[in-house]
C-alpha cells in the first residue's frame, strides 16, 4: 500500500462521511474504514500498512473532526500500544475502539508512593479468587483518573517472586466498586494528578493483558511508548514551546537584553538540533532500523522545557511576578503549553519526573544503548516480600 | 527528498576510507609521526586510489561530481582518526573557490585537483570567518604581482598552489613562488603556516572565493561528528574495563550519567552535521543549517574531547595516549571557519531572533 492508495482510501471515506455532520459518527466511521491508525491491522482501526502513511491520512483529514490530544493521551500513546501487543482479538476487538475515538478515557495506574522509579518494587496486590482477582493497593500521580473509564493496571500477583517476576498487568474498570479517586493538588495549584484507592476491586479474569506473572515485560511496552509519546519533538523548525517563547521575543522589543539573547539562541540552536534528532530517529523507524535514539528524546525534551519556560519567565519582568490563579481546580486535560507563563514554569519541572525521572533514562541510556556495566543490584534474586521497604 | 540518514553509496564511501585510515593512519602512526612531515603516500592513496581529490569536482573536469553529502562522510572519517590530510584544505575549501571562480583557468586546475597530481590551499586564516571579508592581507602591485603576508594558513606545507584573494580577486599563485613557513601549531595534525608573498607572479582565477568558507564550515562540522565519535566510544570502552573499587569505573552513576548526556550530545550533533551537509547538497539556502550545525559541532567535540580526557584519568593526560591528537583537534576546529558565537549570531540573524537595539 502506498501514498496513492491511502489518498484513494480517504477520498471514498469522505465521499461517503460528511466530516460537518455527527462528531462522533464521523470518528467511529474513519476507525472502521481503517483510517485511525493505519499501521494497525484491518479491524482494528488500521490497514496493516506501513507507519509513515498516517502522516498523509492526518494530512488529508486536518479539517475534519480531530481527537482530543489532551485527555486521549495515554489511552492513544500507552494503553493502545499494549493492547494491540498483548491482548486478546476480543480485548481488543472491546477496547481499541472507543479508546481511539474518545468515548472513553483512559488512565495509567503504575506509580505507587513506595514504588517511583523502582517501579518493580509495586506493592498493590492482585488475588486470584475464581474467575477473578480481587486488587488491593494504592496508586499516585495518576493524570487524568477522574475522567477515565478504563486504567491500565500493574500489581503483584506473587510475592514470593523475586520483583520483576511475580507481576501481572490488568485493565482496571475504574467504575467498579472500591475504586476511589482523590485529587493531588500540584505546585500549579490544580490537580492533574490523582491518588487512587483499590479496595476489594474485583476484576475478571478476563481484563487480565498478557500472562500471569508476565505483568514486567507488558509494562516495558507502555513504558518505551510513554516516553516517545512525551518526547516527541515537534515536527516544524521553530515549533512548540521554543516558537511560543521566540514569538514573544519578536513581539515584545521592550523584554530584550543580550543576555537573554544570547541564552535564547543557544536554546533555539539546542531545540533546532533535538527537533532534527527526533527527525532523523523517525526516518530511521520508517526505514525498519530502529535506533536507540529514542532513549534520548524524552531526556532532552525535559531539559530543554524546563530551560525554555524559565527563560521566559524570566523576560518578562513584573509580569512575571504574577500568576494566573491560584484557585483549587481539576485540570480537564494535560497541557504543557497551555495558560501563562508562570503555570508552564511549573508545569515544566514535572517533565524530568513524570514518565520515567532523568536520572533513570540516563541509566537506561547508559546501560541499554551504551553498554555500560549496571550497578551491583542487592535486590536482584531476593523474593519481593523479603525486601527491606 | 531530504534524508538525514546515510545511503548505500555513502556507506560504501565511508567504509573504503575508514579501511585505508586504519590501514595507514591509526592514531597510534598519526602519534608517532608528529613533528615530521606527514607520509605523502597516505593522501596520495585517499586522493587518488579512492578519489577524494575528486569528490567535488563535477565530471567535465575529471572529477566524481559528487555532493557535500558524500564529502561530509569523508570529513567524519578523517575526523574520526584525526588524520593528516589535506582534504578540507584542497578538496573542499580551494576547491569550491575554484568552482565559484569559474573561469577556463580555474578549470584547468580543478582538472589537475582531480586527479589528485596538485594540491591546493586557499590563502586565507584558518580562522577566517564565512562572515567577514577576505582578501584585505595581500595587495597586487602595477607589475602584476602579489605582495603580503597572510598567516594561520592550513594546508598551505601540503600545497603546490596556493589561491589568493586580493581585493575582490582571487588569484593562483605556485607554491614555489611564495614563502610557506610553518608555525608551531595547536593542532599538530593540520599544521598551520605563514605564507609570504614578495613580488610573486600570479595568474588571476576569478573574482572572490564564492561560498568557500560557509561550505568549508558547513563540511567541518561531520569532522567534528567524527572526533566527538572517537571521543565517546574510546571513553566508552575505557570506562568498561579500567577497574577501581572492584568495579569498572563506567559501573558508577557518576560516570554513566556523563556519558549519557554526552551520547545525546552526540546524537544530535550527527542529526545537525547531517542536515548542514544535505543543506548544502540541495538547491535551499544552507545558510541556517550551517549555522546551526557549526554552532552546535564545534562545541561538541571540543566538550566530548574534555569528557574523554577527564574520564580516562591520568592516562589522558599522557603524551603517548593518543586523546590529546582529538582534544587539539577538537579546540582548533572551534576557532575554524567561525567561532561558534559568530555561527550563533548568524543563526539570530536567520532564524529572526532580534538582537535588542
Amino acid at each position: 500500500m502506498n501514498e496513492e492508495d491511502i489518498k484513494e482510501r480517504v477520498r471514498e471515506f469522505l465521499a461517503a462521511n460528511d466530516p460537518a455532520a455527527d462528531r462522533l459518527g464521523f470518528l467511529r466511521a474513519r476507525f472502521d474504514a481503517g483510517l485511525a491508525w493505519v499501521h494497525f491491522p484491518p479491524g482494528l482501526g488500521g490497514l496493516g500498512a506501513p507507519r509513515e502513511l498516517q502522516q498523509v491520512v492526518e494530512r488529508e483529514l486536518e479539517s475534519t473532526p480531530q481527537l482530543r490530544p489532551g485527555v486521549q493521551a495515554i489511552g492513544l500513546g500507552m494503553a493502545a500500544p499494549t493492547i494491540l501487543a498483548f491482548g486478546t482479538e476480543e480485548q481488543q476487538r472491546r477496547f481499541l475502539r472507543p479508546l481511539w475515538t474518545g468515548e472513553e478515557i483512559w488512565c495509567q495506574l503504575f506509580s505507587e508512593p513506595g514504588a517511583g522509579s523502582d517501579l518493580a518494587t509495586l506493592a498493590t496486590r492482585a488475588v486470584r479468587d475464581g474467575e477473578e482477582w480481587v486488587v488491593d493497593g494504592q496508586k499516585v500521580w495518576t493524570s487524568g483518573a477522574h475522567h477515565a473509564r478504563w486504567a491500565i493496571l500493574v500489581a503483584r500477583t506473587d510475592p514470593d517472586q523475586p520483583k520483576h517476576r511475580g507481576m501481572t498487568y490488568f485493565v482496571c474498570d475504574m467504575q467498579a466498586p472500591g475504586v476511589d479517586v482523590r485529587p493531588l493538588r500540584q505546585i500549579t495549584g490544580e490537580a492533574e494528578f490523582n491518588e487512587v484507592f483499590l479496595t476489594g476491586v474485583r476484576l475478571g479474569d478476563d481484563l487480565r493483558l498478557g500472562g500471569v506473572g508476565d505483568g514486567w515485560r507488558v509494562a516495558q511496552t507502555t513504558l518505551m511508548n510513554e516516553r516517545v509519546a512525551i518526547g516527541g519533538a515537534p515536527a516544524r523548525r521553530g515549533g512548540g514551546m521554543i516558537g511560543l517563547v521566540t514569538r514573544t521575543w519578536r513581539d515584545r522589543p521592550e523584554l530584550r537584553d543580550h543576555d537573554l539573547h544570547q541564552r535564547l539562541v543557544r536554546l533555539w540552536i539546542e531545540a533546532e538540533v533535538t527537533r532534527l534528532a527526533g527527525a532523523r530517529l523517525r526516518e530511521q523507524l520508517a526505514a525498519g532500523q530502529p535506533g536507540p535514539e529514542g532513549s534520548g528524546m524524552k531526556l532532552s525534551f525535559a531539559t530543554l522545557n524546563q530551560a525554555l519556560t524559565g527563560l521566559d519567565l524570566e523576560m518578562h519582568r513584573e509580569e512575571g511576578l504574577g500568576y494566573d490563579d491560584w484557585s483549587f481546580r481539576r485540570s480537564e486535560s494535560v497541557d504543557f503549553a497551555g495558560r501563562d507563563i508562570g503555570y508552564r514554569y511549573l508545569r515544566a519541572k514535572g517533565n524530568s519526573i513524570e514518565g520515567g525521572t532523568s536520572e533513570i533514562l540516563r541509566n537506561i541510556i547508559a546501560e541499554r544503548v551504551l553498554g555500560l556495566p549496571s550497578e551491583p543490584r542487592v535486590d536482584k534474586d531476593v523474593p519481593w516480600k523479603d525486601l527491606p521497604r | 527528498m531530504t534524508s538525514l540518514l546515510y545511503t548505500e553509496v555513502e556507506e560504501e564511501l565511508r567504509s573504503a576510507v575508514r579501511d585505508l585510515l586504519a590501514d595507514t593512519c591509526a592514531p597510534a602512526s598519526v602519534l608517532a609521526g608528529l613533528g615530521s612531515p606527514p607520509d605523502p603516500g597516505v593522501w596520495k592513496a585517499l586522493a587518488g586510489d579512492i578519489g577524494v581529490a575528486g569528490l567535488l569536482i563535477p565530471d567535465e573536469y575529471g572529477g566524481a561530481g559528487a555532493s557535500a553529502r558524500e564529502a561530509a562522510v569523508v570529513c567524519e572519517e578523517i575526523g574520526r582518526s584525526a588524520s593528516p590530510v589535506p582534504f578540507l584544505t584542497s578538496a573542499v575549501l580551494a576547491t569550491r573557490a575554484l568552482l565559484a571562480a569559474g573561469t577556463p583557468a580555474a578549470g584547468a586546475l580543478l582538472t589537475r585537483l582531480a586527479s589528485g597530481e596538485t594540491t591546493a590551499a586557499l590563502a586565507v586564516s584558518f580562522a577566517a570567518s564565512p562572515y567577514s571579508a577576505v582578501g584585505g592581507d595581500v595587495r597586487r602591485d602595477e607589475d602584476g604581482t602579489l605582495s603580503g603576508e597572510v598567516k594561520a594558513v592550513a594546508g598551505a606545507d601540503a600545497a603546490s598552489v596556493l589561491l589568493v584573494p586580493s581585493g575582490s580577486t582571487l588569484y593562483a599563485v605556485r607554491a614555489a613562488d611564495a614563502t610557506t613557513r610553518p608555525v608551531p601549531s595547536l593542532d599538530q595534525t593540520r599544521p598551520l603556516s605563514t605564507v609570504t608573498l614578495a613580488s610573486a607572479p600570479a595568474q588571476a582565477v576569478g573574482e572572490g572565493i564564492g561560498d568557500a568558507l560557509l561550505y568549508g564550515a558547513g563540511l567541518l562540522a561531520s569532522e567534528q561528528l567524527g572526533v566527538a565519535e572517537w571521543c565517546l566510544s574510546t571513553t566508552l570502552a575505557y570506562v568498561k574495563e579500567r577497574h577501581q573499587f572492584a568495579r569498572p569505573v563506567g559501573s558508577f552513576q557518576s560516570i554513566k550519567h556523563r556519558l549519557a548526556d554526552l551520547w545525546l550530545d552526540v546524537v544530535r550533533a550527527r542529526a545537525a552535521a547531517r542536515n548542514a551537509a544535505d543543506a548544502l547538497a540541495s538547491a535551499e539556502d544552507p545558510g541556517l543549517a550551517v549555522a546551526v550545525a557549526q554552532s552546535w559541532c564545534a562545541d561538541v567535540a571540543v566538550h566530548a574531547a574534555e569528557e574523554a580526557l577527564q574520564l580516562h584519568g591520568g592516562i589522558g593526560m599522557t603524551w603517548e595516549h593518543p586523546l590529546h591528537l582529538f582534544l587539539k583537534r577538537a579546540k582548533s576546529t572551534q576557532i575554524a571557519l567561525g567561532t561558534p558565537g559568530d555561527h550563533r549570531t548568524r543563526t539570530a540573524q536567520l532564524a529572526d531572533i532580534p538582537a535588542p537595539a
